[in-house]
This record gives C-alpha cells, structure tokens and sequence, in this order.
C-alpha cells in the first residue's frame, strides 16, 4: 500500500469512529433516560423549591434576627470543636488500623465503622446512657469532677465527633493504606523514630486523605440532628445547632425555616466546591 | 567497620535464606543473584527492617541481632545506610531536605544539617537542584540525592539495593562509574545488590552468588568470572560450563565425551569454556573423541562475531567471527562438530559452598 491512500483511509477511518461515537453518545435507551431524568428532577427539585420560596426580600433582616446568628454561630463552633477532637482522636486510630497489627484488628475496625450506619438517635441514647449523670462515665465524671455532660454545649460536640469521626477515620486509613510503607522504612533507616516517621514522613504524605476526611466529618457534624438532639437537647444558645432551630422553626415559624435552611445548603454547596478543588488538586499530582 | 553477619529466616511460601557474609572495612561486597534468591532479604536483615529467624548480626564488634540471646537493635539505631532500588526519595521534601532529613534525625539543628545536605549535594554533582522535588528529577538524579541521602548520616554500612537498575542503559553507565568514584571514597563495607554481572565487576571487591536462599559461590570478581561455580554465574558471564569427571592423567569426562585437559585435577571438575574458545568443523576431527557432535538451534550477532547456539549434549554456545558463519554455511539445523581449544579451558573442582544444594540441578 503506498503513503497517499493510507492516509485517506485513515482520514476516512477517522470521520467514520468520529460519527460513531458521536451515536453511541447519543442514544441512551428510554429505559434508562427516563428514570435517570427522574431521579435527577427528584434530587433537585426540592433544592430549587427551597430556593424559589425564599423570602429573599427579609433575608438580611432574617439573617441578622439573634436566634439565626446565635444558632449557626454554635453550629460552626461545634462542628469545628467535633472536628478537631475527631482528628485528635482519629488519625490515631486510623494509624492503627492501617499500620500496625493486634489481635482483633478486623473486629475493631468493623466497631469503628458502626456510627456510620447507625441511626443517630440511637447513638444519642447511647451517649446518654454512658455519660448521663447515673452512666457509666458520667456517674465517675459528676461524683469526682462535678460535671455533667448531657444538655451542654460540650454534649453536642461529643455527639456530632461520635457520628462524624468514623467519616474521618475511614478517610484517613484509606490514605495510610494507599501511602507506600516503604517510605517509612526509609526514614527509619535514616534515623527517625516511629513518631518523628510519622510526623515528618507519613502525615505530609496523607494530608490529602486528612483534609478531605476533616471536611466531610466537618460537614456531617453541622448537620448532626438525632444524636445532639437527644444526647444535649435543644436549648438555644447552648445546644441549639441550625438542625434543631430548623426543626424547631418548621412549627412555629417556616419563613425562618427556609432561611435557616437555605443557609446550610449554602454551606453544603460551599464544602463541596471546597472538596472537589482538593480532590481535583490531588487527581492532577 | 568490620561486617559480620550469618543470615538465617524463614519467609512464608517455605523459602529459606541461609547466608554469610562478611566484609573488612574499605570492602564493596556485591550479592549477586537471579530474582528471589533472597538478596534484597539479606540487605533488609543487615538493615534492621526484618529481624532474623537465627543467626546474627554483628558490625564492628557489636551484635545488632541476635535471637538467641534477644538482641535486636531497631534500624534508626544501626550505623547503616540504604540507597533503596527505587530510591524511596520522599515526595513532598526538596532534595535538600531529603539529605537533610537523616543529620536532623541524628540530632543536627536544622542549620546544620541542611549545611550537610548541601555539601553531599555538591559532592554528587546537584548542588543546584537542591530546590527541586523528586518528582521534578531524572532518574540519575534521582539516584544521586538518594545516594547522598544515605552517605550524609555517614554510615559505616552502605547497603544498595540495586542501585542501577531503575536506570536507562546510557545514564547507567555514567552512573556506575561515578558510583565506583564515591564507593572508592567510602570508608565503611558497602553491601551491593545485583542482578547484572557488569555491576559486580566494575563495582565489587568482593562476590557472593546467591541462589534458592544459598550461597554458592564467593570470591574476587575475577575468580567468579573464570571459574563460575553454577550454570546461573556461568550464563550471566556468558561462559559455557561442562560438568565432569576427572579421571587422572589430564583425562576428564563429559557429558556427551571426553577432554584432554592439562592439569585437570581428579574427581568432580567443572570446565569453563569461553564461546571464543569453541571452534566449529563440518567434519570429525582426527582425534574423534576431542569433538562433539550438535546442531545449530540459534544465531546471534555480536558486532563483529556471532553467537551460535549448539544442541550437544552438551548444550554451548560458540563464539565466530562473522565471515566463518558464511565460511561454514552455519545455519539453524546444520550438524557440526564442536572442538575446544584445550589450552583456553579452566577446569576446576565442583566447588562445595554453604549446604548441599546442586548448583547445576
């Protein structure tokens, strides 16, 4: 064959996978187009119901009132403090998991996983049952320290860090596991302990992992409901998070409902964009 | 520093390493060995990343592993430098840091030790690059930094785990050489890992083959390259071995015949044959037995020789220049007889090396 007709049938190849593909793109049966549609107008509508109805023109006057400022104002201390105890307390643990090895390990990390599927109330009731005044802790905590936990600000972050921080910790193992261990052979070899390993080595190179685990803990913490309503009540100004005061708002007042809402969806939409900026970021490296 | 060690574990899947080796000071020891003959396991024992089953460690007079009596000194504490096979540069430090990271562990301020870094850098020839993540290096490069890396907690044992291999074959050579250069300025015992037979022989004062867990054979480069104790060592030098038997009176049995041999010493032997130490006949020799009778099964070019390949027994490969390929009509399939010069072969007692393995099984 000589040069010139191969490139046209190349050429012409090339026109031909072009249209096909442009079919196959194209042509996606009824069976599947039609429920996808739905499913798509099912997720969405209700956001943009939420956003139609909004009494856009009270909104600043809404989001000034005390009970709003004063209820996302915990919101984001709260979640913040869960996610800093979570990250405390979780990357620890999802070390563990992922780098070393005890009798049980499996067992264990099945446990750790169990928050995520619980239904929340009932890990409020089994907070409470632990750390209330006649639990298991909390009956030690109120005799020899005098605190009582149940229906205090500290309650709610212990509520929202025990449903938020398995989030976190499946992150971060995830991150460990992906890690090359061999790295921390390396350091070792040069001299470094398993802590300063750990610190110089292993958690730069997991940051990704942490950051992403923190902001989805985070964003699980803000919107908490069942457990903090059952673990810390729902007084406002000191257990009161934007979930509750939604709750509470629907009875009495839905104007103020729809603004609350509209807020955390506002900062839904915000993490994500966050997220998908570091997952992106991580893809391109 | 002095390297003594006999290396015994017990990896899952039944394989077993059983080695020694040891080292004076100033010594480069090259382990050389195909895949899974336990050679990176020796480096990862003597480096305290994988503690042994029996035996012991000992680098200077001091035992850094020993199971019976329960010693195991953990690796940050060991005198021991690794350049890994892929170099294991840590990704989110700067060259620099990376030779820094070894004199901070070791209790350099952060001045200091970036001092040091700086100045292995520039021994190393990347002074300039001490910004530059790994990620932005060459391989040769890369090979340097970690190299560098490795010397600036000045050890007094080197262990590389194949340093060369991760290298095209133009960077290799300039980086073998270049290796040799900082290994000759290296005071301590380096322990190399290799799978290429050029590394030992331009790097190594020393040899040890290992194979299946054993060790069989050890000895100057030179000595490995002559006497080749194992078909494994003899092919990657690329000499034909013969096992035999001496009969006495320079008389030798083979597979497949006999050789007169000067000198050949009584009992099992093994006959090194260089390939340019074959020639090829289309008739018998005179003296019949002196031949072989085999077919061709392969023809290689070799710049200005070629390489054939003879079905005997017993199985060689017969170094030509080119014009007797055609001389001949040395094709695939085409019988002749193969006769050794008797003056170029070595022929040397089955050596016995560490356990009763059969090298030539």
């Amino acid at each position: 064959m000589t040069g010139a007709p191969a490139g046209g049938s190349r050429r012409g190849t090339a026109v031909r996978g072009g249209a096909r593909s442009r079919r196959t793109g194209g042509a996606a049966p009824a069976l599947l187009l039609v429920p996808a549609l739905v499913g798509l107008a099912f997720l969405l509508v209700p956001l943009l119901g939420l956003v139609l109805r909004a009494p856009w023109g009270e909104l600043p006057a809404r989001l000034a009132s005390p009970e709003v400022l004063g209820a996302l104002r915990l919101s984001l201390v709260c979640a913040t403090a869960a996610t800093a105890l979570s990250l405390l307390l979780g990357v620890p643990l999802a070390w563990l998991l992922a780098r070393s090895t005890f009798p049980g390990k499996r067992l264990v990390r099945a446990l750790v996983t169990v928050p995520l599927v619980l239904p929340p109330v009932v890990g409020g009731v089994a907070l409470l049952l632990v750390f209330g005044r006649r639990g298991l802790v909390g009956e030690h905590l109120h005799e020899w320290f005098g605190v009582s936990l149940p229906f205090t600000t500290g309650a709610v972050v212990l509520a929202e860090t025990f449903v938020a921080m398995p989030f976190l910790v499946v992150s971060v193992e995830g991150a460990l596991r992906a890690a090359d261990v061999r790295l921390d052979e390396a350091a070792a070899t040069l001299g470094a302990s398993r802590w300063v390993t750990f610190r110089r080595v292993t958690l730069p190179l997991v940051a990704p992992g942490v950051a992403a685990g923190a902001v989805l803990a985070w964003t699980r913490a803000l919107g908490e409901f069942g457990a903090t309503i059952t673990f810390a009540g729902n007084f406002p100004g000191r257990t009161q998070t934007m979930p509750l005061a939604v709750y509470l708002a629907m009875e009495s007042n839905p104007e103020a409902a729809i603004v609350l809402s509209l807020v955390l969806l506002l900062v839904s939409v915000a993490v994500l964009a966050l997220l998908r900026e570091r997952w992106m970021g991580g893809a391109s490296r | 520093m002095t390297l003594s060690a006999d290396i015994r574990v017990t990896r899952a899947g039944d394989f077993t390493l059983s080695a020694a080796v040891s080292a004076p000071p100033g010594t480069v020891l090259a382990l050389l060995g195909p895949n899974g003959a336990g050679k990176s396991t020796v480096l990862r024992v003597l480096a305290g990343l994988l503690p042994l089953d029996a035996g012991r460690v000992v680098l200077d007079g001091t035992v850094h592993d020993d199971p019976s009596s329960g010693v195991l000194t953990p690796p940050e504490r060991r005198p021991v430098g690794v350049v890994f096979q892929d170099y294991l540069l840590f990704p989110h430090l700067t060259a620099l840091d990376n030779v820094a990271f070894g004199p901070r562990c070791r209790g350099l301020s952060r001045g200091r030790s970036r001092q040091v870094a700086q100045e292995w850098l520039d021994r190393v020839g990347l002074g300039d690059l001490a910004g530059r993540r790994p990620r932005r290096l060459s391989g040769g490069q890369a090979q340097r930094v970690a190299l560098a890396r490795a010397l600036a907690t000045e050890p007094r044992l080197l262990l590389l785990d194949e340093p060369l291999a991760a290298l095209d074959a133009g960077t290799r050579m300039r980086v073998r050489s270049e290796l040799r250069r900082h290994l000759d300025d290296f005071g301590g015992v380096a322990v190399l890992v290799t799978h290429d037979p050029l590394d030992a022989m331009v790097l190594a004062d020393q040899v040890v083959v290992l194979e299946e867990g054993r060790v069989v054979q050890r000895g100057a480069p030179r000595e490995i390259a002559n006497r080749p104790a194992s078909r494994y060592v003899a092919d990657l030098v690329g000499v034909n071995l013969v096992p035999g038997r001496g009969l006495g009176g320079d008389r030798v049995a083979v597979d497949g015949g006999a050789l007169t041999l000067p000198d050949a010493p009584v009992g099992e032997v093994l006959v090194a044959l260089p390939p340019a130490a074959l020639r090829l006949r289309a008739t018998p020799p005179p003296e019949e037995e002196r031949a072989w009778p085999v077919r061709v099964v392969g023809l290689e070019s070799q710049v200005d020789r070629v390489l054939v390949s003879v079905e005997g027994p017993p199985d060689l490969r017969v170094s030509l220049p080119t014009g007797a390929i055609a001389d001949l009509g040395v094709r695939v399939d085409a019988r002749f007889w193969v006769e050794p010069r008797a003056e170029e072969a070595v022929v040397y007692p089955r050596p016995v090396v560490d356990g009763p393995t059969s090298p030539l099984g």
